[in-house]
């Protein structure tokens, strides 16, 4: 109970901040809505000078929609970390009875309720505007979601690492995180398209499972489920190494007394 | 006589060939306020970064009322509470969301009613909903202070408290402080360069200087007992002298 009330207290903190700042708030679905309505409309050109009857809908709509999700599950966590960094408050968090586990589950909430705004905003505008079925996808959207969720806390929880790390200012080696991924995991195109040592890289990303099922879905060709159970295997792997990871890092940092001088602009 | 709240047994820390820490030991019992005093450098803010478990000893122990902060770390937190000139609470929250916040994370009970006692106590009730960053920094200090006593901890880490404060606001913080010590269980570790204000607060001092523990006993007898007028004159004599050890013995 006191465990749950503790995690409550980050999600809270969170909630607080968005509700007394538009700043924060309107990036939640702002550019994920831009980038569907874009892609919404390259869609429809594609669909009307191919003359191949494939349908661009929801094969790259869909997969701008699922990549954007990915992104700002990974934001939700790290944004919230950012939160203590920008404020100085880690002293503040990691001197009182909240463990790592649950500072770490306090941000993955946080990141649940912050990228389920985008996926709404997203859902609306690629159904309602440009058409796009999820039907095309059936049930396999849930596990392509769990999937790239599992995906993106991961990617946040290590962006979260590495900043606890190197630094306030690291924080810009990990916005770029999902845009140096996407080329490797296949979002736009079929990992065989790719030179073999990029596919051999294709093969250790769980979001590049989801996104050849996903192909294979709308091209109603077969779709192996046992493929997609490794991506979501690995995707819980990344997860747990994250979370070591982000443990190690902050060991590291109460040994070395960085936690207590974070303050810092730089601490490397 | 109770246990005390806190008891630190040989601790060190080292950076490197540095000992930033040497050898520390010492207890603060309960109801007892005790000061922990040296020049900048000396290792104070060291040693309650150790006890608050965001720095790791290199060497010794550290027990909150009974329990050790490297194996029992969260029972050993909740206990114990904190406020330092260096560890603001966040300024893009009001004072009332910080309390509530950090009242879930202390696990108060009860914490509405605990965040309008202490924002009573601490003058703060008109302010609930202005947000930390644009208080003045005697503001700032009082809701640190209300947050160090959110969870009524049995040990208070109190580090540089009255800083910012005017003389008025800091006479009555200390008042609330010695009240706290008086009568709830707890005991306070107070760090402060304001000689006077030790006087007057503290029931034992320590002298810290170069990671070690020079001097020991009450403010007010220690000055007469080492052939000086006042505790800020034994403060700088103790500061001056180029090499801690033996120190004590100069004097």
């Amino acid at each position: 109970m006191s465990s749950a009330k503790r995690i409550a207290a980050i999600l809270l903190r969170q909630y607080y901040l968005m509700r007394g700042s538009t700043s924060r708030v309107v990036p939640l679905f702002a550019w994920v809505a831009v980038d569907i309505v874009l892609w919404g409309f390259i869609t429809r050109y594609l669909n009307s000078v191919s003359h191949s009857g494939f349908n661009f809908v929801p094969a790259l709509l869909g997969a701008v929609l699922l990549w954007d999700f990915l992104a700002r599950v990974m934001q939700g966590v790290t944004m919230a970390f950012f939160e203590d960094v920008w404020s100085r408050n880690f002293l503040n968090i990691f001197a009182s009875p909240l463990s790592i586990h649950e500072y770490l589950t306090g941000l993955v909430a946080s990141s649940v309720a912050t990228s389920t705004v985008g996926l709404v905003v997203m859902v609306s505008i690629a159904t309602l505007a440009f058409g796009l079925s999820f039907f095309a996808y059936g049930l396999m959207f849930v596990p392509f979601l769990l999937v790239l969720f599992l995906s993106g806390i991961a990617l946040g929880i290590f962006g979260c690492a590495l900043v606890l790390r190197l630094g306030p200012a690291a924080e810009w080696f990990v916005w770029p995180i999902p845009a140096l991924v996407s080329p490797f995991a296949g979002v736009f195109y079929p990992l065989s398209t790719l030179p073999g040592w990029m596919r051999a890289i294709s093969y250790v990303l769980p979001p590049s499972y989801v996104f050849e099922g996903m192909r294979a879905l709308v091209a109603h060709e077969p779709f192996s489920f046992g493929w997609l159970a490794v991506g979501g295997g690995l995707a819980l792997l990344y997860v747990a190494l994250a979370g070591w990871t982000f443990m190690r890092v902050y060991r590291r940092a109460v040994r070395t007394g960085l936690i207590a001088r974070y303050s810092a602009e730089t601490v490397s | 006589m109770s246990d005390p709240v806190l008891t630190v047994s040989d601790l060190r820390k080292r950076y490197g060939q540095t000992l930033a820490v040497d050898g520390v030991s010492f207890t603060v019992g309960r109801n007892e306020i005790v000061g922990l005093l040296g020049p900048n450098g000396a290792g104070k803010t060291t040693t309650i970064n150790m006890i608050l478990g965001v720095l790791a000893p290199s060497a010794g122990r550290i027990l909150i009322d009974g329990m050790d902060v490297a194996r029992r770390r969260r029972e050993a937190l909740s206990r114990t509470n904190f406020a330092a000139v260096y560890a603001p609470l966040p300024g893009n929250l009001t004072i009332y969301q910080n309390l509530r916040i950090f009242g879930l994370i202390y696990g108060v009970a009860d914490l509405k009613r605990r965040i309008q006692v202490l924002l009573d106590q601490f003058q703060l009730r008109t302010l609930r909903n202005v947000k930390c960053g644009v208080l003045s920094s005697g503001e700032q200090t009082r809701v640190e202070l209300a947050k160090a006593m959110l969870n009524r901890p049995n040990l208070l880490l109190l580090d540089e408290p009255t800083a910012s404060l005017d003389p008025n606001i800091a006479r009555e913080t200390r008042a609330l402080i010695r009240d706290f010590a008086s009568r709830e269980a707890g005991g306070v570790l107070w760090t402060s360069h304001n000689m006077y204000e030790v006087e007057e607060v503290c029931d034992r001092v320590m002298f810290l200087s170069h990671g070690r523990i020079l001097l020991e006993g009450n403010p007010r007898s220690l000055p007469r007992e080492h052939g000086r007028n006042s505790l800020e004159e034994l403060f700088i004599s103790l500061a001056r002298e180029p090499l801690a050890a033996g120190a004590a013995e100069h004097v």
